[in-house]
């Protein structure tokens, strides 16, 4: 690697590779979506009744069966496609709207900036979930509602954190001589200001994916999605519904579980790599770091004295 | 040295500063050594880059990363700062020595009062006696000429050259015996910048602390300075008392610095600046680093880098021809390896 910042989807690779935790977020994520993209080839039809119901893990169902005699791997990889796709594109959708208003509301400010705060404020008062819980009780059960209704409930929150770095950045000379040099209001939205907030937004994707994925499931889990669907959120809710607890089948719900706290574990190690790729100042620290640790040196707030003492 | 008195307050040796980067350290300060007197001011100057900020972070200990001290030592008051832990520096710190800062904007917080300020650097070094006196904010904001009814005012209520006063103040809160200023007036007009060096003059008298005042105005540093030390790429290759050195600079780039200056008394001298760019500290050149942009270069200064060269009148130079021409020449006050590599 050259001492230039590297960019591109090489720099991307490159910091996930270079980073162990991000590695092991890569690696989860990577695992699930595949699972979720190629595993319905693999395992039968998740609604089949194959067995008995409520059968431990055999040789013949690895993961046992459900209350309603289904092979509960099926259901687990069938359902992984839903709730990552639901995951994600609700985070995409809620970053994309949160940084519509929220560098919207910064960058132009006056009127524009008090109706869009008004708004902001607005869905950041109600209340999301009991929100979403009404709105999706009302909707027509599916996947598409409990989308909406996440991102709906969910884009509050990155709109007042964006529209405050849109504030803080918009005072920055760099603006201003942008302005004086005649580029677009949309060009120093796209080149000037939102470059700054990579770092940002990239957290906010990853931690709106987390709240997405799991909001979904406990809307889904609370009976709010289609239960006909094979979903994460709706084999949590057939577990209950047949009385998992009580009879003591945990094989039909730790899978899901496991999945869920999986993704979520992945997502947040893959940050940490990320912070660096958007970050060069990150990157210079850590070969620093890393020069003072193989040096057997600590790192010290004061400039470390790397002397060789006699 | 025997007599205790004339030990100098800060002593820095062979003093190495490198930048870590992705391709390996890069060496931004190359064996520097000077001393410095109580009472006395030392002006550092040198193009950006040349290494002058780093070599005075580096003894207050507050370069940032990717900085790291690779070689040499810093005696404050006989105490060595590259061997201290955390808790001594901060004891030294702002009690013996001080700083103010480039920008007073950025050095003072918009959001705490002044009075706030100068209490909260009270009252980090609850030990010392001068720090607990009442009235002391009071005092200090008289001490650099403001009214005590600007204490409750906020930073951006002041004018630029007040806000550098208030860091000033600030920087003298402990009574320290040395303080750094690093590039104070370069956000400020000649006038006020004029204001703030006399009032700095006038409390050195007064109290007696040492400067390291770092600039790029060598006309400024040659009026305020006792003594002048000139950096070129990461090295200091001139030091001489100030009169001196603007009467009779050795080194070739100081003659080069010094033409470029206009005076405002001498003749209508023409200004000359010094051809080509500093090099890269990545791969300086082999020999003298100031060897391809000099005008009086001879062989070995491709080959050979010149140690710096006591040669009397309290003036070291580092150049081969300079210290040829000089007929009383004292030995090294550094040995350097006769080639020195990157």
């Amino acid at each position: 690697m050259s001492g230039a910042r590297a960019t591109g989807v090489g720099a991307w690779w490159e910091a996930i590779r270079r980073d162990r935790k991000a590695t092991i977020g890569f690696a989860l994520i990577a695992g699930f979506m595949l699972m979720g993209v190629v595993g319905s080839w693999f395992v039968g039809d998740p609604d089949a009744m194959v067995g008995v119901p409520l059968q431990p893990p055999s040789s013949a169902h690895w993961l046992g069966t459900t209350g309603q005699g289904q092979d509960v791997v099926a259901q687990t990889v069938v359902g992984t496609r839903v709730s990552l796709l639901i995951g994600f594109g609700v985070g995409l959708m809620v970053v994309t709207i949160g940084a519509l208003m929220g560098v919207a509301a910064g960058y132009f400010g006056g009127l524009v900036d008090s109706v869009l705060s008004l708004i902001i404020n607005v869905f950041l008062v109600l209340p999301g979930l009991p929100l979403a819980i009404v709105i999706a009780a009302y909707l027509p059960a599916g996947p598409m509602t409990v989308a909406f209704v996440l991102v709906v409930t969910g884009w509050a929150w990155n709109a007042r954190v964006l529209r405050a770095q849109t504030l803080m950045l918009r005072q920055r000379d760099f603006i201003a001589a942008a302005l004086v040099s005649g580029e677009s209001h949309l060009r120093i939205i796209t080149r000037e200001l939102l470059p700054n907030m990579t770092s940002l937004l990239v957290a906010q994707l990853i931690g709106s994916a987390i709240y997405a994925i799991g909001a979904q499931v406990g809307l889904e889990f609370l009976g709010l999605g289609d239960v006909s669907a094979v979903t994460w959120g709706t084999n949590l809710y057939w577990a209950t519904n047949d009385s998992a607890l009580l009879t003591g089948a945990w094989w039909t719900f730790v899978p899901t579980g496991l999945g869920v706290a999986l993704v979520g574990f992945g997502l947040v190690m893959l940050n940490s790599g990320f912070d660096e790729v958007t970050n060069p100042r990150l990157q210079q620290e850590r070969a620093w770091r890393a020069f003072l640790i193989g040096g057997g040196h600590t790192v010290t707030r004061s400039t470390p004295v790397v002397v060789a003492r006699d | 040295m025997t007599d205790a008195a004339a030990e100098p307050l800060l002593s820095v040796r062979e003093l190495c500063v490198d930048y870590i980067t992705a391709t390996g350290p890069v060496r931004a300060v190359e064996r520097v050594s000077f001393d410095l007197a109580r009472g006395e001011i030392l002006g550092i100057a040198g193009e950006s880059g040349s290494g002058k900020s780093t070599v005075a972070q580096a003894v207050l200990r507050i370069l940032p990363a990717p900085a790291v001290i690779s070689g040499g030592q810093a005696l404050l008051e006989g105490a060595d700062l590259f061997r201290m832990t955390e808790a001594e520096l901060r004891s030294v710190r702002w009690r013996r020595m001080s700083m103010v800062f480039q920008s007073a904007m950025d050095a003072l917080n918009p959001v705490l009062t002044i009075r706030e300020q100068l209490e909260d650097t009270l009252r980090a070094h609850p030990s010392v006696a001068i720090g607990r006196r009442p009235g002391r904010p009071e005092e200090l904001l008289a001490l650099v000429g403001i009214g005590a009814d600007r204490l409750d005012s906020y930073p951006h209520q002041l004018s630029g050259g007040m806000r550098q006063r208030v860091g000033i103040a600030i920087a003298l809160a402990l009574e320290p015996a040395l303080v750094v200023l690093d590039e104070p007036t370069t956000a400020l007009d000649v006038i006020v910048e004029g204001e703030i060096l006399r009032k700095l003059l006038e409390l050195r008298r007064r109290f007696g602390f040492s400067v390291i005042f770092i600039t790029h105005d060598l006309t400024r540093m040659l009026q305020l300075c006792d003594r002048v030390a000139i950096f070129y790429a990461g090295r200091l290759i001139e030091q001489a008392p100030a009169a001196a050195l603007r009467a009779t600079p050795r080194h070739p780039y100081t003659q080069g610095l010094l033409r470029a200056f206009p005076s405002v008394h001498g003749t209508e001298d023409e200004l000359v600046g010094i051809p080509g760019a500093p090099p890269s500290l990545r791969d300086p050149p082999p020999g003298c680093r100031f060897h391809p942009r000099c005008d009086q270069v001879i062989d070995r200064c491709r080959t050979e880098a010149p140690a710096l060269v006591t040669i009397g009148g309290g003036r070291q130079v580092a150049c081969h021809v300079a210290v040829a021409a000089e007929p009383a020449t004292v030995e090294p006050a550094t040995v350097e390896p006769a080639t020195a590599g990157p």
